[in-house]
């Protein structure tokens, strides 16, 4: 009995154009295939390889920037949807070399292992700790929660996250 | 000895928790996983694969996949010019199959194209006509023979059989139960990716891949291309996770063939539906047990049976069997024992490596059996494991003296004295996200019963049987920097970060370079088996004091003094006997000393057919402590702590330690309530992250750790391996804490709800 | 003219470019928060030619309280986060329950309440709420306007009553003066699919208890005989109701229930499980005697 997958041929549409905001920068794509999310645009496109895909479902969070200012998972994103908003990837929080006190605690405080899902946890820290500058253990836990990692069993994320509230609430009282 | 200025030259030294080199580069986005590794001209590969767990291929038509625009490849096993299989043990698993397919995911053809979508019309277009056989899905029938052979290898990948002592022995004491594993998922984040480069004149190729041993995939990949060894180069990609799922070739053939045919580079990446498929698994599990005991609670001898479901293609399952079956008695003195145990073949999803290795299931079996034991005898938990706890210089069933370090009963007493939790059911503040249920607002407290439970571990670490799986390092001094090149896989364990930290100590150097991971330097043998720290650690030891010697015969030299009464001392090179102090920079200036050890364990044997033989290398040992609340009624479980003393013997960076630790926990917890590969008649049904459960934020215990040092003498830095023990005995933990909240038994891993409340 | 960003995804920022668009391209795929259809298209199980992206459209992103009708209007791209939280959340608290369970916060914050409805899987969190709650779905298409109850709205498992050009506008909820909560049953505590859920609420003012199941049927399933039950038994004034009442209503909630096994539950468990659920909901709206 012969078989073949069940996909009707249809056009290719591989020749949209459009710009994209991303990191305060204006990025042109061209030549690109309407289907394509943004993590796709933004890793094969436009180079920027930080954010990662590790589900195509939104279920890791290992992908996620912030559009507007609101946390999202760039795999479940029609990359040509969101021209005239603002996009914010990992590359777009610091420059090279030059850490955040989140991206730096996650380090120091063994919040890294493997990596991938970092990027994505990043994000979803400084998301958090702008909405909430001293959220509960719980807090962070539901916060977090769309954010997987295999690696660590989030015991050090949360600690990294601890830290960073308490060194920012001091410095703010100094 | 060092004053306060030399004290902050000694960060970064064994001991330390010093940071991860890579960390920022990790915590910025800038770090290079293999999957984001790209080439100039690239095209992207993907790999068709059987919808059938077991066919034959009458034929394989690719026309349809040629007529598609951006097409520049389709391959199949026509087009493989080398070895048409691999394997780590046995070569059975055929790069693309030709006359059957033996599981649902393995690969028939596979395609270039230049973009992925390109890639997936190509894949459909390619038409393969099946003769759908029945397939073999019950390991039992692999053994019964009922089932012809689905592999000309034969169902049995290997049968064997311990047998000790007084084969008579009964009671009067007798526990028995049957105890079934589901299939667990690595789900390592970092999907399967690798860039391959082909070499302008077609005969060599490179490849950048994430992977856990370099030289065996160069070994099987120059195989499968007939190349020389030499003209197959790999260089690691950065790994997101392994976990024992990249022991085995998935991408890494199929990658090279297509850049070889377009003679331009090939990007291939799986999708996580098909990384479900297309790497290892856990092997399910069946084990009966039955234990003879005294009065007292003693045991006397066990009688066992695995039946480990490998299927399709061999993999590991041989040596994962013998892991499983040496590890029956556990912890525990035991001087008789009867264990039969079989690794079959079925048309279910291959299985092979995970952390724990074999070893996972026949804890969760032996800790279910202490547990009986304990009140058959009215004993609680913790004192029938005391009471049969081993020690050193006592034997494993295989007639083995255990002759490391085996703190069983400091495990058991230093986790007993861990706090409990000082929540009560739903906690202080009644926030409904520490009950079962959490958001879904399922439960009151008042549904809610809390449980305890425990569960205590032996592992081996290392090869067993008789592989020399030796590690070697290359360490350069010159002018007060040291570069270490190594070939050992960094998958996120931290190797990297201890390596400087070796160099660091023996050296006493500040600045350390990590030269790129490569098949430029000898093998380092498998990032597995809780071997990295001790092997490889070994290797970048032997390597910094064959340099360190040659510096102080420079030194002494230079200085006319013994080479023999120097030291390093902080960052100086010291005369233990004089007043001579120079420091290593200065000492090393101007000069290049290199280097290169390979690290061996010392040799171990193959079983006899009673399995009997000292097989194993060395072991750890570990104590888990479960606090779990289940809602009875709803079957839904919240695992509120865990509490865990480990066997480390000598923890060389406590915060990697205590990473490797908790993200154990993590594997146990998943396995015992969530996590499995659910496969019916060879089909698989949860193939994504949206239905295979991995534990988030919201799932995770609290964890209570004390590390246990006592420094091993048999280690080459007195630490032993802590990657695998913590997700051994966290699964029975679990199980056997809801088991007490219900006063139920439970018998099978993943615990679902409907296993609690019907 | 609607706005063309590009020439397969058009943006509209109005409800009338909207539909003139949809009017326009009948096989253009409508996009809302683009957590089922990207889903889709990254697995490659469909194809998309034209895309009409709706979460801009500024008639979608309102919502209103109308405090003379008693109802709580929720434009389709209202997000989950949004109705997670207030001010939304007190005007509905089942339905913030529900929206707080859905997904993980990056899927809460692009995830509509108009997409939800627009897939109507028998799993979505949002629905039974606005089943019992008896909401009215308010669809539009180029001049044209419609509204349907919830009921007849979900016709079976991810199919509606929407036709071709019509576009879900949002969704109107008349608001009860009463306990009403949510619970949803999953194996893990976030980001999971239920196996089985329910909303209960109840109206002291009009004497009422209205209780929806999920996962438990082909649609959303409401249980008149439960919900009878519940209202012959329970004291109002008192907010109590005996545990025989109680235990005799999950009875009959369980028998509305027609659950499938499948590979995330049983039907055993489910129907099991709704039991549960219902009875415990019934007993925190009535917490007395």
């Amino acid at each position: 009995m012969a078989e073949a997958a069940d996909m009707t041929d249809g056009p290719i549409g591989s020749n949209e154009a459009y710009s994209l905001h991303v990191n305060c920068e204006r990025r042109d794509v061209r030549d690109a295939w309407v289907g394509e999310s943004l993590l796709f645009v933004l890793r094969e496109r436009l180079g920027l390889m930080g954010s990662k895909g590790a589900c195509e479902q939104g279920e890791c969070g290992s992908c996620s920037v912030l559009i507007d200012g609101a946390l999202v998972c760039s795999c479940l994103v029609l990359a040509a949807s969101v021209v005239g908003q603002q996009v914010l990837t990992i590359e777009g929080v610091a420059p090279v070399g030059a850490p955040t006190d989140v991206q730096q605690a996650f380090v120091d405080a063994g919040a890294v292992q493997c990596g991938f899902c970092t990027p994505g946890l990043i994000m979803a820290t400084h998301s958090l700790l702008e909405r909430s500058a001293e959220p509960t253990e719980l807090e962070i836990r539901e916060e977090l929660s769309g954010n997987i990692c295999r690696c660590t069993g989030y015991g050090r994320i949360i600690e990294a996250v601890q830290r960073v509230a308490v060194a920012r609430r001091s410095r703010a009282s100094s | 000895m060092t004053d306060a200025a030399t004290r902050t030259e000694l960060r970064g030294r064994l001991g330390d928790s010093v940071a991860r080199p890579d960390g920022v580069a990790k915590a910025q986005g800038s770090f290079a996983f293999s999957g984001d590794l790209t080439a100039d001209g690239f095209l992207w590969g993907a790999t068709l694969r059987s919808p059938h767990p077991y066919a034959r291929i009458i034929r394989i038509d690719v026309s349809g996949a040629w007529k598609i625009n951006g097409v520049e490849a389709v391959i199949t096993a026509a087009d493989v010019p080398g070895a048409a299989t691999y394997g780590l043990i046995s070569h059975d698993q055929p790069v693309f199959a030709s006359d059957v397919v033996r599981f649902v995911g393995e690969p028939v053809a596979a395609v270039a194209a230049n973009h992925p979508d390109t890639c997936r019309r190509a894949l459909a277009a390619i038409v393969v006509e099946y003769e759908v056989l029945v397939p073999l899905t019950d390991p039992e029938r692999a053994i019964d023979g009922s089932h012809e052979p689905i592999h000309p290898d034969g169902n049995v990948v290997r049968h064997q059989r311990i047998v000790r002592g007084d084969q008579t022995i009964e009671g009067p004491v007798i526990v028995e139960g049957t105890y079934q594993l589901g299939m667990q998922d690595q789900a390592f984040l970092g999907l399967e990716a690798a860039l391959a480069l082909p070499d302008s004149g077609g005969d060599g190729i490179e490849l950048f891949v994430a992977t856990q041993w370099l030289h065996e995939d160069q070994k099987q990949i120059a195989a499968c291309l007939g190349f020389p060894v030499e003209k197959v180069r790999l260089t690691l990609g950065g790994v997101g996770g392994a976990f024992g799922a990249r022991e085995d070739i998935s991408l890494q053939v199929h990658t090279c063939l297509l850049a070889l045919r377009t003679g331009r580079p090939v990007r291939m990446a799986y999708s996580r539906q098909e990384s479900f498929l297309g790497h290892v698994h856990r092997h399910p599990c069946t084990i009966w047990m039955r234990h003879h005991a005294g009065l007292d609670g003693r045991i006397r001898r066990i009688e066992a049976r695995f039946v480990f479901d490998g299927g399709a293609y061999a993999s590991t399952s041989s040596a994962v069997l013998i892991n499983g079956i040496t590890h029956t008695q556990g912890p525990y003195k035991c001087e008789h024992a009867t264990v039969d145990g079989w690794a079959v073949r079925t048309n279910n999803l291959p299985c092979g490596a995970m952390r724990g290795f074999g070893v996972v299931q026949a804890c969760f079996a032996h800790e279910g059996q202490m547990d009986k034991l304990a009140a058959a005898v009215g004993l609680d938990p913790v004192a029938i494991r005391l009471l049969n706890a081993m020690e050193t210089g006592d034997r494993l069933i295989t007639g083995q003296v255990i002759e490391n370090v085996a703190p069983v009963a400091r495990c058991i007493n230093e986790t007993a004295a861990l706090p409990l939790p000082d929540e009560p059911v739903g906690g202080h503040d009644g926030n409904p996200l520490r009950l079962p249920g959490g958001t879904g607002l399922t439960a009151d407290r008042s549904h809610i019963r809390r449980g305890i439970g425990w569960g205590v571990s032996i592992k081996n670490l290392m090869y067993s049987e008789a592989f020399d799986d030796y590690s070697t390092a290359r360490v350069r001094l010159a002018d007060g920097v040291a570069s270490v090149k190594f070939a050992t896989a960094e998958v996120g364990q931290g190797f990297v970060t201890i390596a400087a930290q070796i160099a660091r100590t023996v050296l006493g150097v500040d600045d350390v370079v990590l030269e790129p991971i490569d098949t430029t330097v000898g093998s380092a043998g498998s990032t597995s088996a809780s071997r990295q720290t001790w092997m490889s650690g070994g290797a970048v030891d032997g390597a910094c004091r064959l340099v360190r010697e040659r510096l102080f015969e420079l030194v002494g030299n230079a200085h006319g003094i013994d080479p023999l009464r120097l030291a390093i001392d902080g960052a100086d090179v010291v005369d233990t006997d004089g007043p001579l102090r120079v420091s290593v920079v200065e000492a090393s200036a101007g000069v290049l000393i290199e280097e290169t050890f390979e690290h061996h364990h010392r040799p171990t044997e193959d079983l006899d057919e009673d399995g009997q033989g000292n097989c194993h290398t060395a072991f750890a040992f570990v104590a888990h402590r479960a606090v779990v609340d289940v809602d009875p009624e709803l079957g839904l479980v919240k695992v509120v702590q865990i509490a865990t003393a480990q066997d480390v013997g000598r923890a060389l960076n406590p915060l990697s330690v205590i990473g490797q630790i908790e993200g154990g926990i993590a594997q146990g917890v998943g396995l015992a309530v969530m996590e499995e590969i659910i496969l019916i008649d060879g089909h698989v049904r949860n193939a994504s992250f949206t239905d295979y459960l991995l534990p988030t934020f919201l799932d995770m215990p609290d964890v209570e750790i004390s590390l246990i040092e006592e420094p091993d003498p048999m280690a080459p830095l007195g630490a032993k391996g802590v990657g695998e023990p913590p997700t051994i005995s966290s699964t029975p933990a679990v199980v056997a804490a809801i088991r007490d909240a219900l006063g139920r038994d439970l018998y099978r891993v993943p615990v679902r709800p409907s296993d609690i409340c019907l | 003219m609607y706005s063309r960003l590009t020439m397969a995804v058009f943006t509209p920022t109005s409800l009338s470019e909207a539909l003139l668009a949809l009017a326009e391209s009948p096989a253009a795929t409508l996009l809302s928060g683009g957590t089922d259809l990207m889903v889709e298209l990254n697995s490659g199980h469909r194809r998309v030619v034209s895309v009409i992206a709706v979460n801009r459209v500024v008639e979608l992103r309102s919502w209103r309280h109308d405090p003379v009708a008693g109802t709580l209007h929720l434009g389709a791209g209202i997000t989950y986060a949004e109705i997670a939280s207030d001010p939304i959340a007190q005007w509905v608290p089942a339905l913030a329950q529900a929206a707080r369970t859905v997904g993980s916060p990056q899927i809460r914050n692009a995830a509509t309440i108009g997409g939800n409805l627009g897939t109507c899987s028998p799993a979505g969190d949002g629905l039974p709420p606005l089943a019992a709650l008896d909401a009215v779905v308010h669809l539009a298409a180029l001049g044209a306007e419609r509204s349907v109850p919830f009921a007849e709205f979900m016709v079976g498992p991810k199919r509606t009553a929407r036709l071709p050009g019509e576009l879900i506008t949002g969704v109107t909820i008349p608001l009860a003066a009463g306990w009403q909560g949510y619970s949803k049953v999953g194996v893990r505590n976030a980001m999971v699919i239920a196996t089985a859920s329910a909303a209960l609420v109840t109206d002291t003012q009009t004497g009422s208890v209205r209780l929806a199941l999920g996962s438990v049927g082909p649609v959303i399933l409401r249980c008149p005989l439960a919900e009878a039950h519940a209202v012959e038994h329970a004291d109002f004034a008192g907010l109590s109701i005996s545990e025989a009442a109680v235990q005799e209503f999950a009875v009959l909630s369980r028998d509305a229930a027609r659950p499938i096994d499948d590979h995330r539950s049983s039907a055993a468990y489910r129907r099991h499980a709704v039991g549960v659920l219902a009875a415990r909901l019934l007993r925190r709206a009535f917490p007395n005697g």
